[in-house]
């Protein structure tokens, strides 16, 4: 390990590393626009220069640099100081001062460093050159006089997210960042661009001219459009959400959040339920809740609970679905579940349905087969994570399943069931390379467990996987961020209970009286027939359209909720607004609800129901932890059938209530069926 | 300042490029001067190709490129906008690239430029002002096409001018008694036995 001096304070750094690395970690700040932790290295911004002895005598920069032993660093030097100072000048030849205009402003890494580092006046007089602004899709707003020429973006799509669209074209004072061609991005991590953006030329669209970053509350949280779970900051102003940001976590989404996760919160505004509704002659009246608790207790009182159902949805916290499990154990209902779209996975073994090597694991698999599912619309991010491993080199990636565009080279070796057992068999010569590897991950979606032969498939593929002490290459990618939440709290049937598709079944042959949606939208809700249906949610969607009583409950903004994600984390977000109008957070609902039905559910603070849950599965007491869960046998050994795998997401940009709500998700469909049509 | 943009968007559509069997070969050949897996390496002389069969690079030869060469249609449209003298508009039969850098403006490149644009009407002629050719010596020069014309004035520029009008090719080199940069007036010393 190389032994440093800077500043004159001794130190041993890794070998390796740049000095602007090691700079940091003597806790010195140097400042930069081009470099970025997970990213290449450009070194064109000349912002991050230091006096480096030995060396020759002139500034270097040094987030290109590397450490060398015995080295002396100066960061405060004079030379230093006048180096910063006409390197900012020169930035500044070009760049508009319209920060009060501009919606960088008060986050912007230019006018903070400018301040810091800057010298207080130019000497440049000429006019600054004027670049017309460029088409990047509707997520992305350009204001290209403002551009550095960091190059930050070009490397982000190219590196990070995988699409080879945006480059610099000319040179000099010519030089253009632009995708030449002007076209959106097709990338499902845009806005991302966004944030790494040291300057205001790429802002956001649609939070253009919305908000300012003082005014905001900011409040951490958990993002629920996939199962990733990945770490969201929410800004609320006066109760409105005006913007989702992605919050570090290296375990999960590293600095990523996906388009949806970022910019479905329009959906949040729109076809909100905020007071409770109940059908009156064939029409939803508004009502208010004693009227709506009273018709639910007039109907649910005389009947057998065999006759009731309960469907959770994709988007409940841990703390409604423990509440909502307990209502129905209390009305006698063994008819609960949490799969809506019917992915046969059982609740008995946890190594059986969660991301056992986690997405941490991603970074050490040197083989990764993909069955039954596209993670890039499944879970970009995650995604993203794969494409980093192949870039390493050491990894190889395989698919049975849908063809998709990964971002990365993919050997595609089937398209369903067939192809597994034949690889499960040792027919295939890619079976070779699965044994050969030391960390395979096999990487099971939905697509493949929701079928028909999903238990078998499942069986399949625990067949393959490799479980030692250090790892665990069985790996469940979910959709819902509820699921793997929901089946950890046993949501499932019951002795003698139905599963979702006999719940629709049985509302068609009358022996299921009534259904409890739990912001259950996804299912076929012309299936449940005569059912009397309570829709408990927080979006007017499929499920509220077909409800008899409509109780209006909190989106994931406006209740603290524990989330499991598709790796078994458990992560707790935090309530960044309030519900709208009469709403409630959803497991107060329950409560109140279990009251009226004469059934009261044991607790009555949000503390005590986080007890029950660690009561119900000891798994919640850990939070933000990862581990394999327990081994144990899972899945069917039985027959397939042969048709292909079908990814359960159709359209990444609409999954559920609030992005079916969201305007700006609708813009990217559109822009986005567009440029498939131009193709 | 006027705007910049790289992308002329006044250019004509061209609807489809291909190369021809013979450059087709040539390519090969490029990209065979490079360890497999490198033949984006070969860019610039494919697209320089490109441009002499077409005689500039519209968008579709730089997709056609990158597709040859497997690389993304935004890494070619980087390159052939950095280097001046791939052209992204259609030029003339001939392209005048007039040298007005000190010496050549010293040794009067005004002149030569003003004849240049007069004579310059999209089809035969086209002009450009470059930087320094490297040929100050025998300043000023105008390179046209691959050939440097030398020690110009009014009156021999417009004689080369009208030789490839008349689509003769002049000599290349000094338009005056001169054996490239030796003295003018032929050899002045070592003329003994």
């Amino acid at each position: 390990m190389p032994t440093i001096k800077i500043d004159g304070k001794e130190m041993e750094v890794p070998a390796g590393i740049t000095i602007l690395q090691a700079c940091e970690m003597a806790g010195i700040e140097v400042p930069r626009f081009c470099y970025h932790e997970r990213l290449s290295i450009a070194g064109n911004c000349r912002m991050c220069l230091v006096e480096v002895k030995p060396g020759p005598p002139k500034p270097q920069a040094s987030c290109a640099l590397p450490v060398a032993d015995k080295q002396e660093i100066f960061t405060n030097t004079p030379m230093v100081t006048k180096a910063r100072n006409g390197v900012m000048e020169f930035l500044l030849i070009n760049h508009p001062l319209d920060c009060p205009i501009c919606d960088q402003g008060g986050e912007c890494d230019l006018q903070d460093q400018a301040m810091a580092y800057g010298f207080d006046r130019s000497r440049y007089h000429e006019n600054k050159r004027a670049v017309p602004d460029k088409e990047l899709g509707p997520l992305v707003k350009t204001s290209m006089n403002r551009c550095i020429h960091c190059t930050r973006c070009i490397r982000f799509a190219t590196e990070v997210a995988g699409v080879e669209q945006l480059g610099a074209t000319g040179r000099g004072e010519s030089m253009e960042v632009t995708t030449y061609v002007e076209s959106a991005l097709q990338t499902e991590l845009a806005g991302n661009l966004v944030d790494l953006c040291p300057v205001g030329a790429l802002t956001a669209k649609p939070y253009a001219f919305e908000a300012r970053s003082w005014e905001m509350r900011k409040t951490e949280s958990v993002d629920v459009f996939d199962a990733l779970g990945a770490n969201i900051r929410i800004d609320t102003r006066g109760g409105q959400v005006m913007r989702v940001l992605p919050r570090l976590n290296d375990d999960v989404n590293e600095e990523w959040i996906d388009d949806k996760s970022r910019h479905a919160i329009d959906g949040l505004r729109h076809q909100r339920l905020d007071r409770p509704y109940v059908r009156v002659k064939g029409k939803l009246a508004p009502a208010t809740w004693d009227d709506a608790f009273a018709a639910i207790a007039a109907k649910l009182k005389p009947i057998d609970g065999k006759k009731v159902a309960a469907i959770v949805g994709d988007q409940c916290d841990a703390e409604s679905m423990v509440a909502f499990k307990d209502l129905m154990a209390g009305l006698g209902s063994a008819n609960i579940d949490c799969r809506q779209d019917g992915a046969k996975l059982d609740a008995s073994s946890r190594g059986g349905y969660i991301f056992n090597a986690g997405v941490k694991g991603i970074d050490q698999a040197d083989v990764i087969l993909l069955v039954g599912t596209n993670p890039r619309v499944e879970s970009p991010v995650l995604n993203a994570r794969i494409r980093k491993r192949y870039l390493s080199g050491r990894c190889t990636i395989a698919s049975v399943g849908p063809a998709a565009d990964l971002t990365y080279p993919v050997e595609r070796l089937g398209a369903g069931p067939a192809t597994l057992r034949e690889l499960a068999d040792g027919k295939l010569g890619f079976a070779e390379k699965l044994k050969a590897a030391k960390n395979p991950l096999i990487i099971v979606g939905m697509g493949a467990l929701t079928r028909e032969d999903g238990a078998a498939v499942l069986a399949l593929a625990r067949s393959m996987a490799v479980v030692r002490d250090d790892w665990n290459g069985f790996a469940v990618l979910h959709t819902a961020a509820s699921r793997v939440g929901a089946l950890d709290l046993g949501l499932v049937p019951g002795e003698g209970g139905r599963d979702v598709a006999g719940i629709l079944a049985g509302c068609g042959s009358k022996e299921i009286e009534v259904v409890y949606l739990l912001a259950a939208d996804e299912i076929d809700t012309t299936k449940l027939g005569k059912a009397f249906v309570i829709y408990q949610g927080h979006h007017g969607d499929a499920g509220a359209h077909r409800a008899d009583v409509i109780l209006p409950g909190a989106a994931y903004t406006e209740k603290s909720g524990t989330y499991v994600n598709t790796e078994g984390r458990v992560q707790l977000g935090q309530r960044a607004s309030y519900p709208p109008g009469d709403a409630r957070e959803d497991w107060a609902i329950l409560r109140a609800l279990s009251e009226r039905l004469e059934k009261p559910l044991p607790y009555d603070t949000i503390d005590q129901v986080r007890a029950r849950l660690v009561a119900v599965n000891k798994v919640f007491a850990a939070l933000d932890q990862q581990a394999p869960g327990a081994w144990g046998s899972f899945g069917t050994a039985g027959t397939t059938n042969d048709a292909p795998f079908v990814s359960t997401v159709a359209n990444f940009y609409m999954t559920d209530p609030i992005s079916r709500a969201s305007k700006t998700m609708a813009e990217c469909m559109a822009s986005r069926s567009q440029l498939m049509a131009a193709e | 300042m006027a705007m910049i943009t790289a992308d002329p968007k006044d250019v004509p559509q061209v609807a489809s490029f291909a190369f021809t069997p013979e450059n087709l070969e040539k390519v090969k050949g490029f990209v065979a001067n490079y360890p497999p897996g490198r033949q984006a390496s070969a860019v610039i002389s494919v697209l320089d190709l490109a441009q002499r069969q077409q005689g500039w690079l519209p968008r579709v030869a730089m997709n056609e490129v990158a597709r040859i060469l497997d690389m993304a249609p935004i890494r070619v449209y980087e390159i052939a906008t950095f280097y001046t003298m791939f052209q992204l508009k259609p030029k003339g039969k001939y392209l005048l690239q007039v040298c007005t850098t000190t010496p050549c403006w010293l040794r009067g490149s005004d002149a030569i430029m003003k004849a240049c644009q007069h004579a310059a009407d999209g089809e035969t002629f086209s002009v450009q002002e470059v930087e320094c050719l490297g040929g100050c010596v025998n300043a000023p020069v105008v390179q046209i096409n691959d050939d440097f014309y030398e020690d110009l004035d009014e009156a021999s520029l417009k004689k080369v001018l009208d030789a490839f009008k008349r689509g003769e090719t002049p000599k290349p080199g000094p338009q005056v008694d001169r054996q490239t940069s030796a003295p003018e007036g032929g050899a002045l010393t070592l003329k003994g036995e």
